[in-house]
């Protein structure tokens, strides 16, 4: 649960951004024309070594098999593994795929040839809410977390801010390749990859885009002799939910494996919706008065069943299909709506709980508080129907708690 | 007077023959606020809002014809971004946008023009500014409001509603509400907001809603500490009981410094003399608490 109603709410724009796997990430580095290694997506054992059998035929002297996950932390949970020849890499697909990582059952893996790293580094681009600017973050200190970097030795982080208008300019990147120590001829790439970075989020309206490693790697050219250059090892891009209907194409990115069924019906809504372990079930509208409704009745010795926005101007459509989806949660025992009309206009809302109710399965005790535009009408309406309303926030999360205990008697 | 909006505001609508538009517009007349045109480009020359508001094609004419130096965007998100900028070019010195879900990398552009221009923009993804008695500027409820002398910055909507309801159900009127919006990227911070009160003469107490995520409240609390001293402060931080978790989007904790947690916001807003709620119906006692008397 702490893992995912954390990110939910911490920052509006990350509880609306779409990650995207790893081997997505680097199509999207590759087509603004950066250096990532080939790689080939394995969804089976059989497949693991067919594609590890084509890099051992092009020349690499051990492969690499990378859990395809959107949660962090999957080499230490066993997710990436180096094989030696094409039997063993489909012995590690085999360990790999199926295995659960942080909750999330491993569906597919990346396969390239294992890089010869002579150093990492880390790079990234992200909006930066305070100065209002994509920024560009760079250290030396890479293929590690970043956190941890931050936590132990934030003076290792360096930091460009883009120009609004120009852009990230040439010279902002060498200065940020300078601090972390690059030189002649590496020094020209690494612009080259800043820039990419920057145009890859412009592209994609992504609200991070991060390399981690970028990293230094030592080659055979064709000639014999021995080279070095740098190349993105991995990817990680986060989409602005709010751009992708102008990307044609991204959507697709989304990995609906990876996601609670709930999540897309509540897409499909327009609501935020994040399940929970409680029994109260709760619909607001506003996500600062969903976690205030959800906190208070956490102060009155409740738990919420979930988080539930149903956003500015829900119409009645929006709020039956939100309590469809607060009703499919089996240990929901009470459900609380607390609706502060602004845009949002009472009597739709109303109007929604009573088509709701008319076509629900299951009886569950509902107490509706709803103040604001129309809440005039919305009392007409919902006292006609009989529902159990309350005048108070705080009386509504008291009055939901008490019905849920007395549920569970 | 008030910050942002009040008697001599002259108001453009943006927008004002969408739903949403006609709407709020009918009840921000109600509220008295002086709204002297609308926007619908294609329907200059009609008239709106049983025909007491004139169309415009441009905001330009509006500004022209009508003399409005405040505009508010009911537009989509798809056409909001230019509606803001029409304002700017039009020479309009308050922009309120009520839109959400435009991408954050339109914003910084948006932004960055508004700055250049010498304009304010509130939101997007904002309820807007009301000055109770004078005028309202958005989708606030006109139900909620009593005039008086303490100030409203909020980052959230309907919280924000939830807050100046207790303080009207209290007798602690309002001098200027503003929800500043929960977009990353919006352009009147909870820092602008503060400054803009300190020099208000008719703002004497001052309320904050804030939300976990971010550093706009730690920030708050340290300009508070420096510059607000005297002044009565309540506030109400949502998200105490969210439980932690591992840090996500890390890149943006890094920036905010790893701040963000309700424990760490409320700290420092204590720290620097205000009164932090367990319950927004609470903020009207600890402004009393805090000294102030409406």
């Amino acid at each position: 649960m702490d893992s995912v109603l954390r990110p939910l709410v911490r920052e509006k724009s990350e509880l609306q951004g779409v990650k995207i796997q790893e081997a997505d990430a680097k199509s999207l580095l590759l087509a603004q024309g950066l250096p990532v290694p080939a790689w080939k997506v394995a969804r089976t054992p059989g497949e693991v070594e067919a594609a590890a059998q084509t890099f051992f035929e092009a020349g690499a002297g051990r492969v690499v098999i990378k859990a395809q996950v959107l949660v962090g932390g999957r080499g230490k949970a066993g997710g990436v593994k180096l094989a030696s020849s094409a039997r063993e890499a489909a012995d590690v697909g085999a360990q790999i795929l199926g295995m659960d990582i942080k909750g999330i059952t491993v569906r597919k893996v990346l396969v390239g040839a294992a890089a010869d790293i002579v150093k990492e580094y880390y790079l990234g681009a992200i909006i930066d809410r305070a100065s209002r600017r994509i920024v560009l973050m760079a250290s030396a200190e890479g293929g590690v977390e970043i956190e941890e970097v931050a936590r132990q030795n934030p003076g290792a982080i360096h930091r460009v801010s883009a120009d609004p208008e120009l852009g990230l300019l040439a010279f902002q990147a060498r200065t940020l390749g300078l601090a972390i120590g690059l030189r002649d001829p590496l020094l020209s790439p690494f612009v080259a990859i800043a820039q990419g970075l920057y145009a890859t989020m412009k592209a994609n309206d992504a609200d991070l885009v991060e390399v981690n490693p970028l990293a230094i790697v030592a080659e055979t050219g064709a000639d014999g002799a021995a080279t070095q250059r740098l190349v993105c090892l991995d990817a990680k891009i986060t989409l602005d939910d709010s751009g992708l209907s102008r990307h044609k194409g991204l959507e697709s990115l989304r990995d609906l494996d990876e996601e609670d069924p709930t999540d897309a019906q509540a897409r499909r809504l327009g609501i935020n919706f994040i399940h929970l372990d409680g029994t109260i079930g709760c619909m607001v509208n506003g996500a600062g008065l969903a976690m205030t409704t959800m906190d208070l009745v956490k102060h009155f010795g409740g738990e919420p069943a979930n988080f539930l926005d149903v956003g500015g101007g829900a119409r009645h459509e929006t709020v039956a299909g939100a309590m469809e989806l607060i009703l499919a949660d089996p240990k929901v025992k009470a459900i609380l709506v607390n609706i502060f009309g602004g845009i949002t206009r009472g009597d739709e809302v109303a109007a929604g709980l009573i088509e709701a109710r008319a076509q629900q399965a299951r009886a569950v005790p509902m107490v509706v508080r709803i103040v604001g535009t129309n809440a005039a009408e919305a009392a007409r309406l919902l006292t006609e129907a009989k529902f159990e309303t309350a005048a108070s926030l705080d009386e509504a999360a008291e009055k939901a708690v008490a019905m849920a205990q007395g549920a569970a008697r | 007077m008030s910050i942002l909006v009040g008697s001599d505001t002259r108001l453009v609508v943006q927008g004002i023959t969408g739903r949403e538009g006609e709407f709020h517009t009918r009840a921000s007349i109600a509220f008295g606020t002086n709204v002297v045109a609308g926007t619908r480009p294609g329907k200059g020359g009609q008239t709106a809002i049983d025909g007491t508001v004139p169309i415009f094609d441009t905001v330009a004419d509006a500004v022209k014809q009508a003399g409005a130096n405040t505009s508010v965007i009911y537009i989509p998100a798809s056409g909001a971004p230019d509606a803001i900028l029409e304002a700017v070019d039009a020479g309009i010195a308050t922009i309120v946008c009520i839109t959400e879900g435009i991408p954050a990398l339109d914003m910084i552009a948006v932004v960055e023009a508004v700055r250049r221009a010498g304009a304010r923009l509130i939101g997007p993804n904002c309820p807007g500014v009301t000055s109770p008695g004078r005028a309202k500027v958005g989708i606030i409820p006109a139900s909620i409001h009593r005039p008086g002398r303490a100030g409203v910055v909020s980052r959230s909507g309907t919280l924000t509603y939830e807050a100046v309801q207790a303080m009207t159900d209290a007798g602690i009127g309002q001098s200027t509400c503003v929800g500043i919006g929960g977009d990353p990227i919006i352009g009147t911070t909870f820092l602008d907001v503060l400054k803009l009160f300190r020099d208000d003469p008719e703002t004497d107490a001052i309320v904050m809603i804030g939300e976990i995520g971010g550093s706009a409240e730690e920030e708050a609390a340290a300009f508070a500490a420096e510059h607000l001293t005297g002044v009565p402060m309540a506030a109400f931080i949502a998200g105490r009981t969210a439980p932690p978790g591992r840090r996500m989007g890390h890149a943006g904790a890094i920036i905010s410094g790893g701040s963000g947690t309700a424990a760490e916001k409320i700290a420092a807003l204590e720290a620097a003399g205000v009164r932090v709620a367990d319950s927004p119906t609470q903020l009207p006692r600890l402004l009393l608490e805090a000294g102030y008397r409406p």
